[in-house]
Formats: C-alpha cells, structure tokens, sequence
C-alpha cells in the first residue's frame, strides 16, 4: 500500500512539481516567481502557438465525433452485414504510431503527392494535415467510447417512441442522442486533449505551423531553454487537466443509465438505413486502407514518385546511420512494460478495489492512478528530465537507462489499465474476500487461486494495451532515450527530419507489423488458455 | 358483470410465432370482449409476453391473424394500431421530465400546446402526480414511475390499454396499492385492458377473465373463481393456489381408492382401474378432534403447525391416505386451533365435491 504510494511520488507527483520549480526559476536555478511566464506572454510566435494548437484541437475533434459518431451508429443501430470486419478495420489506426498517417498523408498530398491537385493550393503541411492526420488516429479511440455509450441503449424506449407514433428523427434527437451524451462528451475531451498534446504528427508534417508541443520540443532540444519548456509544459497541462476532469465527471454519469430491468436494443432490417450505413463505413474503411496501403507502398517503393520498383533498401536502417538497434529497443522497452506493468498495475488495482484497508490511502492512490491521463507524454518526459538528471537525485543512476523508459511508459500508460482493472474486480463478489478470511484462507492464496484465473481476461487485455502503446508512444519518451536507447518511433520521426521520409515510413510500418503480430498472437493465447481457466463462464451461459 | 351481452372487442386466431425453432406462442384463439380487465398468467417462458407484443404489434407473428374492432391489424405496425402499453421497465425517457413524458405522444399526434397542457394536467390528477410535474423519472420512487408510465399510455385516449408485468418490479406494500388503482382507473375509464403477469394473486385480484398460458398455448380460461375452484389440469391446480396432490385409482363410479382407504368423489367419463392424481385444496380440508369413521375421513397426525397470521397451516402425516405431508388450512381464531398441536391425533375430512381428479397420462 505505502510502496504504491511511494512509487507515486517518485515517478509521478515530485517530477511534476520539479516541473512547476523550473518553470518559476532562471538559468542558474533561483527563484524569480512568474517572470518566465510574463516572458512567454511577451513572446507573439509563442503565444500563436496556444491558438495553433486549439485551433486543430478544437476542429479535429468535430470532425472526429461527426464521422465516429456515424460509425459508431452504424456498428450499433443497423443490421448492415459485416459489422465484425468493419470493427476491426476502424481500430486499426491504434496499432500504428500517430506519425504513420502523417507520413502516408505526405505520399497522398505531399509536394511529390499523388492527389496533391485536391488541395488546390493548400498545403497539406500545416494545419490541414494536422488535422486530417489527428482524425485519423484519434478515431478509434472516439469509436470505442462512443460504441458503449451507443449499445447501451434501452430496447424498451424505442418501442414506446413507436407505439406513441414517434417519427424516427424525434426518437433518434429524444432517444439515441441523449442516451449517449455522456459518450459523446467524455469522447470529445479525451480527442481534443490527444490532438491538443500529440507531439508526432505536428512535428511531421506542421510544417512551419507551431503549436505547443512542438515549441516545447524547439526549446528544449533546439535552445536548451529548459525553464520556457517547463512553462510551456504547464500551458499544455492545464487544458488537459480541466478536460479531463470534466471527462471523470460524465463518465460518472453514464453508467447510472442503464437498469437491470432494461432490455439491450436490437435494430431492426431496413433497407435504405443499412445501405446508406454499409456505404459510408465502407468509405471510411478505404481512406484507412488507403492511409496504411500507402504508408507500406512508399516503405517499398525505390524513389517516390519516380521509380515504383519495389525495394527492400529502406528497411536497411544502415545506410540511414542507424541501425536495427532502436527497433530491437522498442521491442524491449514494449516487453519490460507489459510485463511489469502488468503486474504492479493489476495488483494496484487490486488494493484499491478489494483489500479491506485505510480507505484515505486508497482514495489517495486511487487519485494518483487517474492523473497519469491528464499528463501529456511530453510533459510527464520533461519532468523526468528535471527530476532524474539532478545530481543530488540518488535515482540520477537510471537517467539515461532502459529503466526509466519503462517506468515512464508504465506511468504515462497507467491510468486506463488501472481503471481496466477496477471494472473486471468491481464485478467479482465482494463476499470472496470475507469467506476466504473466513475459511483462514490467506489474501494471496485467494488472488492467486481465485482472483487472478477470473480476471485473465483482463490481464491479458491491460498487457496488450500496455505493449502497443510502448511501441507506438513517441511523446512519452522524445525527451527520455539516449544513444544506447533510440525507439523505432522516435527513429521515425528523425529518418523524416533527415529527409528520409521512405525509411521512416519503412520504421513505422515495422512497428505496426509487431503490433499486429503481437495482436495475433495475443488473442492465440487468450484463447488457448481461456479455455482452461474459463470453463466456469461456459456453465453459466448454459444454464440460462 | 354479464360478460357475454357486451360486443367482441378483440379477437385473435390461430396465432403463432415462432423464434428460429422454438415455437413462443401456438395456435392461439382467445376473444377479447369490450370494457373487460383480461389477464395472461402463466409462469416465465409461457409465451404470455409474446402474446401481448404481437397484440401490440412490436412482434410480427408467424401465422394467424389479429382484429380489433372489426378490422384486421394483423400486418399493422404499432404506430398504426390503436392502444398504449406500460412496460415491465416503464420505458420512461430519463431525459425529459414527467410532463414532457407523458406530453410525448401528444405531440406527435400534433395536439395544440393549450390542449396538451389541459391533457397533462388531467392525466396528472388521475393518476395522484399533480406535484410531480417538473420532476425527472429518476428522482420518482418504482411506483411513482409506473404512473407516470401508465398516464404516458393512456394520454392519447386509446380503447386499448396493454399492460406487460407492470408490478413486478415493485415492492409488495406498493403492489398491492398499486393493483386497486389501476384496477379502480379501469373501472372509472372503462377501457379494455389486456395484462401480463405471472403473479396468480394479481390476476385473481384485478382480472375479470384470466387466461392461464403453458408452453405457449392457453391451457384455461375463465373467471379467477372457475379457474380457482375448476382447475382443469394438474398445472393450474398447482400453479394457481396452493393444492395437496395424491395419487389413486378409479375402483368404480365415483368411488377412487387413496391409500388403504376409499373416498367418494365425482368420477366422471374416468375409466375405472384409471390411475388418477387427486387434487384438493389445503383449505376445503376440515378437522375434528374425534374420530367418527364417517364417509371420507381419515386419521392423520399433526406433524407441523406454521402460523401464517389469518390461517394455520398444518402439515399432517396420513398413513391411510398415503400421504405424509399433506396441507391443511385452518383459521387461527377459531376453536380448532388450539386443538392441534404437534404430534396429536385427529380426523380430517375431505368434501367430496371439493376434490378434483386428473388422469395420469
């Protein structure tokens, strides 16, 4: 319990605070209040930055909610024919790093870019292919939220709209919309934070349109002014904090929705509504293959656009100046994560939910594992910088290690593996603790015999949660890795500032092959051994 | 109340619906007179519910068809059929408060806003919410809801109420409450009203015809009192009521062997040499201290005595019947009662035109 708390502390709430210090401090480290601040308001091109970036924010996300809500729609209210497939296919934006739609949009809209006459004379660098690239991979996470918001819908009341002669535009704005209006709003603060705080895809294809994160980047590793990064930092931070909290609060409020007594809805055939749905989900699933498609294509061409040979030469990363080393790095930092992360997250989740204890420390730690998800990757990186590269630190020693890269994934990633967590224990009987006590069962026997085999499921799922996303993270770890250390997406982003935009491409499809694979081999193994330790499931469904 | 002088109101013939293989409902040919309160009893998985929603309209049957009023609805959807329903969820729109829940319907059917104001707040004070208006289905207690879901039904006048379990949710206090109101708002509005239930009290109580379903068909018909005292079939007798069953054999008419001992009782078209399943209800058994050997009796010891309040309940050992649980119920406040405590020996006799006989297949 207290070495939850301690692990908090050190790798959460002191290097955030040691990031508001810098941040009310000069160069040489004293005190000078908020003059920094009063600097950055002086700054224009900075402050434009702010604007910049919730002007993608703020756009993505409509257009994010617009399309996933429609497609969330068509998952759960029409009896379109190949649902399975199409829920698949939109999740396969979360398997890539966020810069992969950047890069395939370069392929599409680029300067040497096939369709680039459809912008007429725009330019897909800046805030256009921010945006389009920010849809992209924000997509499936809205789809999901905005799914359970959507399939809870009660059966029963669109058959009281219908026996009370409801015309099917009414029951969709008195029914649908308000039944998932904690869905669309939890969905649109959790977009807009991730676009508002996406390093990757600025970076790639910005252009010269600034926005935060990247300024923070610009400051730290270009100008080395850690005290303008902190401040930065903390304007990127707030923002999130406060969409976040709203986010908790709605989330609160939608589970109250559904009773025992309702009935799950069903939709019904029709014709026209199922058609029109197929067509557009159709549509969105060839713009996700297109994006991918031509991410691979441009890995494999020679010279794009003017030599289409196919080639292996851009995943020979020797030529590039740097070798397989970061994707073997990344393959391991994903590993350490899942592994450990496992663990210490389900056991945390654990205490929190089951263990009869001092219910102000698990409040206290319940608070901790949700703020990780307010926390940008970029600012909870820097912050590690200024905590960990303190000489007086005695943990300076895993500064520049493998170490605090995992830790610092695990943190980054730990508020919805912790909440997974919570939901799977929240549904197992609370009586199993007081029997087990009891039957003078110890508590570990208990988790270990009973516990942990109901739960696998959801082990399972936080590892593989916790594995792609080490992969794919880049803002967590810009700040973070070292010589002996590079990632596969971090690589990435360096190939495509060298200019190098096919091995680049080539990199991040090699991340989305392991999370693939990964993926495959994850739902092999659940499988195999679901079906050892979940018979019990088999008997209940049988009885009913 | 002469049933038979009112006008058809409802009539459904030979409906069937099948889900995939499994058949819900079978054949079904019931008629539905004008005015009167009908109920569908049967225990979960009966088929009652399909029943109703294909009255209703949100289930399409497989075969057969549905009139009412003369005209067929069978192919109808139930935006174009005449009825409200309550659900056993009440399906009240959380979103919008009691006012414009139960204005919902108005609206759709293009009601002015002054009439609907006027409607609402009739329908308010008919169902006792008038102080509940602004209020949200959240904030309203399990029965508060249930009338605010039935003065959401009833809103556009239908000349059909169809009511699916809607007091099951609720506590018993509330439920019995319940039953006399909507049973005195049926009376006061004089609507045909068709209710599920698989509550046999709530059907005896409210109910002016039940129709007692199993396995998808109605097994029998007829008001709370026929169906009580006539049950027609093991089933009903036991799911209706509490009953005592025993087996025998026809010895010859109107005479059965039960045990080591004969009884008389009303044989009739049963074979003789018949294996039968005597049926009696715990109540129609009497008891007496002394012994007369006279026709039907039998000795029996009491074994058990449970106060359930108004009545006692005996649980008798009757070697001569062959029966050794055998229920007896007794009212508390008579002299009986203090006669029959555990272990003591008494005689118990059975009316012949109280029991009931079923062959055994």
């Amino acid at each position: 319990m207290l070495s939850y708390i301690t692990m908090f502390l050190l790798f959460l709430i002191l290097p955030l605070g040691a990031l508001i210090l810098k941040s009310i401090q000069n160069k040489e480290g004293s005190f000078i209040g908020l003059s920094n601040f009063y600097l950055y308001l002086q700054e224009p091109a900075l402050f434009q930055s702010f604007f910049n970036s919730l002007f993608v924010g703020i756009t993505s996300t409509l257009i994010v909610i617009v399309l996933a809500f429609m497609f969330a729609y068509a998952l759960t209210h029409s009896r379109m024919p190949f649902k399975g497939f199409f829920k698949v296919v939109a999740l396969i934006p979360l398997l890539s790093p966020s810069i992969l739609a950047a890069i395939a949009l370069v392929y599409w809209f680029g300067n040497q870019g096939i369709l680039k006459e459809l912008l007429f004379e725009n330019s897909i660098y800046g805030p256009i292919g921010i945006i389009f690239a920010s849809v992209y991979w924000t997509f499936p996470h809205a789809l999901m939220i905005l799914v359970t918001a959507l399939s809870l819908s009660d059966s029963r009341l669109y058959e009281a709209a219908e026996v009370l002669k409801t015309s099917k535009i009414r029951a969709f704005f008195t029914i649908t919309i308000p039944g998932a209006r904690y869905g669309i709003i939890s969905s649109t603060f959790v977009v807009s934070t991730q676009v508002f705080t996406d390093f990757g895809v600025p970076k790639v294809i910005g252009g010269n349109y600034n926005v935060l994160a990247t300024d923070i980047y610009k400051e730290v590793v270009g100008m080395q002014n850690f005290q303008m990064g902190a401040v930065i930092s903390l304007v990127l931070l707030f923002p999130a904090l406060i969409a976040f909290f709203i986010d908790q609060y709605s989330r609160r409020k939608q589970i109250s929705l559904l009773t025992s007594r309702s009935v799950i809805f069903l939709p019904k055939k029709n014709f026209q509504t199922d058609t029109i749905m197929f067509g557009y989900c159709l549509l969105i699933t060839v713009i996700i293959f297109m994006m991918i498609g031509m991410a691979q294509f441009g890995a494999l061409v020679k010279f794009w656009p003017y030599n289409l040979t196919l080639t292996l030469d851009h995943y020979n990363f020797e030529v590039a100046g740097l070798g397989w080393e970061s994707f073997y790095n990344s393959i391991r930092l994903a590993f350490y994560t899942a592994i450990f992360g496992t663990v210490i997250i389900f056991v945390g989740s654990y205490i929190v939910e089951k263990l009869r204890s001092d219910e102000k420390l698990k409040g206290i730690i319940q608070l901790f594992a949700l703020m990780p998800m307010a926390v940008p990757g970029l600012v909870l990186g820097l912050s590690y910088i200024f905590y960990f590269n303190a000489k007086e630190n005695p943990l300076n020693v895993i500064y520049a290690t493998m170490v605090i890269l995992v830790i610092n994934t695990i943190v980054h990633f730990y508020t919805v593996s912790h909440l997974t967590g919570v939901t799977a224990l929240k549904q197992m009987d609370r009586e199993f603790e007081a029997v087990s006590l009891s039957l003078k069962i110890p508590i570990y026997k208990m988790f270990w015999r009973v516990t942990l085999p109901v739960c696998l499921p959801t082990v399972f799922d936080i590892s593989i949660y916790l594995f792609v996303n080490a992969m794919t993270t880049v803002s967590g770890v810009i700040f973070l890795y070292t010589y002996d250390t590079t990632l596969a997406s971090v690589s990435s982003i360096h190939l495509d500032e060298q200019g190098d935009v096919a091995a680049a491409a080539a990199m991040a499809m090699l991340i989305v092959y392991v999370s693939v694979g990964v993926r495959i081999l994850h739902t092999i193994i659940t499988k195999g051994i679901l079906q050892k330790t979940q018979a019990w499931r088999h008997n209940i469904s049988g009885n009913n | 109340m002469n049933q038979s002088a009112r006008p058809t109101y409802l009539t459904i013939d030979n409906l069937s619906k099948n889900f995939g293989s499994f058949e819900a409902i079978k054949n079904i040919k019931i008629d539905i007179i004008e005015g009167e309160f009908a109920c569908f009893l049967g225990p979960s998985g009966c088929g009652k519910t399909t029943l109703l929603r294909c009255i209703a309209g949100l289930e399409v049957q497989t075969t057969g068809s549905i009139t009412q009023k003369n005209k067929e609805i069978s192919n109808l959807p139930p935006s174009a059929r005449d009825f409200g329903i309550v659900f056993q969820s009440y399906a009240l729109f959380p979103n919008l408060s009691v006012t414009s829940n139960i204005s919902y319907g108005l609206k759709n059917n293009k009601w002015r806003k002054d009439e609907i104001i006027v409607r609402v707040d009739e329908l308010l004070s008919l169902v006792g919410l008038s102080n509940h208006a602004t209020k949200y289905p959240s904030q309203l207690s399990g029965g508060e809801q249930q009338r605010v879901a039935l003065a959401r039904a009833l809103a556009t006048s239908p000349s059909l109420l169809l009511l699916d379990e809607p007091l099951s949710a609720l506590d018993a206090k509330v439920r019995v409450y319940l039953r006399k109101q909507i049973k005195d708002l049926h009376r006061k509005l004089g609507v045909t009203t068709i209710m599920v239930t698989h509550d046999q009290e709530e059907a005896q109580s409210m109910a002016d015809r039940i129709f007692v379903m199993n396995n998808g068909e109605i097994v029998q018909s007829g008001s709370p009192k026929d169906i009580y005292e006539k049950a027609n079939s093991p089933f009903i007798a036991d799911f209706i009521g509490v009953t005592n069953f025993i087996e025998a054999t026809i010895v010859k008419e109107n005479i059965i062997k039960c045990g080591k001992i004969e009884l008389t009782c009303n044989t009739s078209k049963i074979p003789n040499n018949k294996r039968i399943r005597v049926a009696i209800r715990p109540e129609y058994i009497t008891i007496k201290k002394t012994s007369s050997n006279a026709e039907n009796t039998a000795k029996a010891v009491v074994k058990e005595n449970e106060f359930l309040g108004s009545f006692q309940r005996l649980y008798v050992d009757c070697d001569q019947l062959g029966i050794s649980q055998l229920m007896i119920d007794i009212n508390s406040f008579t002299a009986d009662s203090v006669l029959v405590g555990e272990e003591s020996s008494i005689e118990i006799y059975l009316p012949p035109d109280r029991i009931r006989i079923y062959p055994i297949e």
